[in-house]
């Protein structure tokens, strides 16, 4: 059967184009692979090759044609044993697309939120439970230990957290119980390794990959964001990276602009992470346990000053704190602070300042950036019809800036004033102590907005 | 620690291979190089969008070394994947289904041409940035190497992602813990427009390992029986606890980087050359006849059937409907963990 050949596309956006010049002419016979004509697109002259054998039975278009659309028949292929008079009766392959799918008629809308926030407001752990006092550090190495003892597939690697026992020492001991097959020193070389532990993940183990701090991680952040958070949706759902990227994020103290940046911002704009950043000791170890049997690609975001911090953490064999569950440090009715990481110590010595002045704020600990507990934050707007957001990272699409805009889509008519967003200042990360500290976002700050939002 | 230019010669290595095998070699090389031809030409009629970038000219690199892997062993490769996912077993309507970005597709459609897995046949990606599955590679190998058992993981990248950092860093690592990585690197001489000479002073990429160690072998990849050899050899260093191994096997790419790229960056002769003087189908063809291994309805027989396999998949791919408005929504996060092993 004699068959047309039609005007290719040869770029993504190819549409239409000029044919050039036939390199071959009618009765040629034809091989698969033969350059048959030359045809100009938007950008280049491309060579255009045969893809069936046969005879070239009649040219349908002349040379020096532009405007040729594609899928427009060119050329008439005879097969074997036809003449030219069945180029009449030559049948076009099909190019029309498949019918539209089978489903029903579907809403190709993100599923959307309830109208009216219903914030979880159970505890984190039973009343009565037995407390203990650790540091966040220690938390976070008897997580690791604890999930480490529970399930053979984690293990740790990173930049000297076997011999050296940690270079912020939350690896501590770790080497020593469970041996440097699962506690792992790599070389330095963060794109390397954080491809390795994607590909371990792939290949059906728990990689803990801790990063010296955040600021070395932009080194593997394409392993990050294409790799990790990216293959379960283009696998079509066969196969993800079940892992945690964690390590100290952000500001320490007179470490200058490199080793000085909170990333909070830039992985939770990525669909396909989950995004975690505690405050307090008994969050970063009920966080990091649910991070490590999270079967996504969690980063976990720590902090090295608060590393040292000791708070309450609960005295329980296993406990954990799921993501997308904000805690309320302190409840208040004149206005909203919400923060995460080490914003929260700034949002909690700021509404001590603010009782002292007879203003009431609710202090709101996100804890996770991915998933977000809207609730809990509109809920509370909701009462106090204001809202201050405290971060350490740049004001320019800040994680603030997204919350805000949420408010105000969905609780704008319960806002007395605009949110308004601290953050740390636009500008890389000075090293002289003054500097440094007005670059960084303070309590003060938070107190002048609170007073501005209300009015006072 | 042995680097070694050239291997064996195919047909010295493949003294012993069977009749059968030979005949599977061709029917596999010319499986991949018709389906690539069924997507030039779907490409072309626009039910193909996007990149798409194809492997004829390759076909020896990937047949062959399927020929030296057995059951358990992984592979991960960059964005020129089609051969790799027929070569180990994928079905060519799952893959031709979602170049067209369908339901049928191995990744329903969300994928592409650069994005297909199968967990059942250990393919592993399909991945769009260049030099990335090489630690993803060596990151599969840990897991086995982890776990205790002897399996192996191909990582296939070009001649234009050897010069990658993260290839350097991964050579360290893997040599450093001894894993079970065959670092395969098919230089087919061009990196997109850019030639091996005007991309390094240091062509040789075989001879890469040698700052860590790794032992390394050129390969002729036009002969699939010289690819096999090196390929059962580099497994078995793998196997025996050795660490990993590095193949450079010579190919050449017959088409465009993709197929928007119009090829001013050689000639046609080159081209040309090539095709008619090292064609790797052509090899395993004359192999099978002047052995008389086959006779030449046999590999006509071959041929039909080859054509009724393709044209079955774009069959398949024309007609598998898109995906479902729902799955914009879905496989973004997993709800339990993924059975990845």
């Amino acid at each position: 059967m004699a068959t047309k050949i039609l005007m290719p596309a040869l770029s993504p956006t190819m549409e239409e184009g000029t044919l050039a010049k036939w390199l071959k002419k009618e009765g040629d016979a034809i091989s698969a692979g033969d350059i048959i004509a030359e045809i100009e697109t938007d950008k280049a002259t491309m060579e255009f090759e045969a893809v069936d054998e046969g005879t070239l039975g009649k040219i349908l278009v002349p040379e020096g044609t532009s405007g040729v659309k594609v899928n427009d028949p060119i050329a008439v292929l005879l097969e074997e044993g036809e003449d030219a008079s069945a180029a009449d009766e030559a049948e076009a392959p099909k190019t029309e697309a498949a019918p539209a799918p089978a489903s029903a008629p579907a809403k190709a809308k993100a599923p959307e939120a309830e109208d009216m926030p219903k914030p979880d407001t159970s505890p984190d752990w039973p009343e009565g439970t037995k407390m203990k006092t650790q540091t966040v550090r220690e938390a976070l190495r008897d997580a690791m230990a604890e999930e480490m003892r529970r399930d053979e597939s984690v293990f740790l690697m990173g930049e000297e957290v076997a011999e050296y026992q940690g270079a912020y020492k939350v690896s501590q001991g770790l080497l020593d119980e469970f041996g440097a097959r699962r506690v792992i020193d790599t070389p330095i070389t963060e794109h390397g390794f954080a491809g390795i532990g994607v590909g371990a993940a792939f290949g059906g183990l728990r990689p803990i990959v801790e990063f010296m701090t955040f600021n070395f991680a932009m080194q593997a952040i394409d392993q990050i964001i294409n790799s990790a958070a990216k293959t379960l949706y283009m696998s079509g759902g066969q196969m993800g990276a079940p892992m945690v990227f964690r390590g100290p994020n952000g500001a320490a103290a007179r470490v200058g602009a490199q080793h000085s940046q909170d990333y909070g911002a830039w992985y939770a704009h990525i669909p396909g992470l989950k995004v975690v950043q505690p405050y307090s000791a008994a969050d970063a170890k009920g966080l990091l346990k649910s991070a490590i049997r999270d079967p996504n690609p969690v980063i976990f975001l720590e902090n090295e000053i608060l590393y040292g911090r000791s708070f309450e953490v609960p005295d329980l064999e296993d406990f954990t704190i799921p993501f997308g569950k904000a805690k309320i440090w302190r409840e208040g009715a004149d206005v909203t602070i919400v923060s995460w990481g080490i914003g929260m110590s700034h949002a909690l010595e700021a509404a001590e300042k603010l009782a002292k002045e007879g203003i009431e704020a609710e202090v709101i600990d996100l804890r996770t950036l991915r998933p977000i507990d809207y609730d809990t934050v509109l809920a509370s707007v909701m009462k106090t019809n204001r809202c201050v957001t405290v971060e350490e990272g740049f004001p320019v699409a800040s994680f603030g800036n997204h919350l805000s805009a949420v408010i105000m889509e969905r609780a704008f008519d319960y806002l007395d004033a605009p949110v308004i967003n601290c953050t740390g200042k636009d500008v890389p990360m000075p090293y002289a102590a003054n500097l440094e500290k007005l670059a960084l976002v303070t309590s003060d700050e938070v107190v002048e907005a609170v007073k501005k939002v209300t009015y006072r | 620690m042995a680097v070694r230019k050239g291997s064996a010669s195919g047909a010295k290595a493949g003294a012993n291979v069977s009749a059968e095998e030979l005949k599977k070699f061709y029917n596999d090389m010319l499986l991949i190089r018709r389906f690539e031809e069924k997507a030039g030409q779907l490409y072309g009629m626009g039910l193909i969008g996007g990149f798409c970038h194809l492997y004829i000219g390759q076909e020896a690199v990937v047949v062959g070394l399927e020929a030296a892997a057995k059951e358990g062993d992984k592979r991960v490769t960059s964005y020129r994947d089609h051969g790799h996912m027929l070569a180990c077993g994928m079905d060519p309507k799952g893959v031709m289904a979602e170049l067209t970005g369908r339901e049928g597709g191995y990744s329903k459609g969300k994928g592409g041409s650069m994005h297909m897995f199968s967990k059942e046949k250990h393919f592993y990606g399909g991945h769009g940035i260049v030099g990335a599955q090489v630690p993803i590679g060596a990151g599969l190998a840990f897991s086995d190497k982890y776990k205790g058992n002897d399996n192996v993981t191909f990582a296939y990248f070009g001649d234009g992602a050897a010069n990658q950092g993260q290839v350097a860093e991964t050579y360290n690592m893997a040599q450093l813990w001894d894993l079970p990585v065959v670092f395969v690197i098919e230089n087919n001489q061009y990196a997109m427009g850019t030639s091996v000479k005007r991309a390094t002073k240091s062509p040789d990429f075989y001879e890469r390992g040698i700052a860590y160690g790794i032992a390394g072998e050129e390969v002729d990849g036009m002969d699939v029986l010289a690819v096999k050899a090196a390929g059962e050899k580099a497994v078995a260093h793998c196997r025996a606890g050795k660490g990993p191994y590095i193949l450079e096997i010579k190919t050449y790419r017959y088409r465009g980087h993709s197929m928007s790229d119009p090829a001013k960056y050689r000639t046609r002769e080159e081209v040309q050359k090539i095709r008619e003087e090292r064609d790797a189908i052509e090899h395993v063809r004359q192999l099978l006849l002047t052995g008389k291994h086959a006779t030449e309805d046999e590999l006509k027989q071959i041929d039909k059937d080859i054509k009724a396999i393709v044209n079955e998949s774009a069959d398949f791919a024309k007609e598998s409907p898109e995906p479902a408005l729902e799955e914009l929504w879905t496989d973004i996060y997993a709800e339990t963990a993924p059975q990845n092993a």
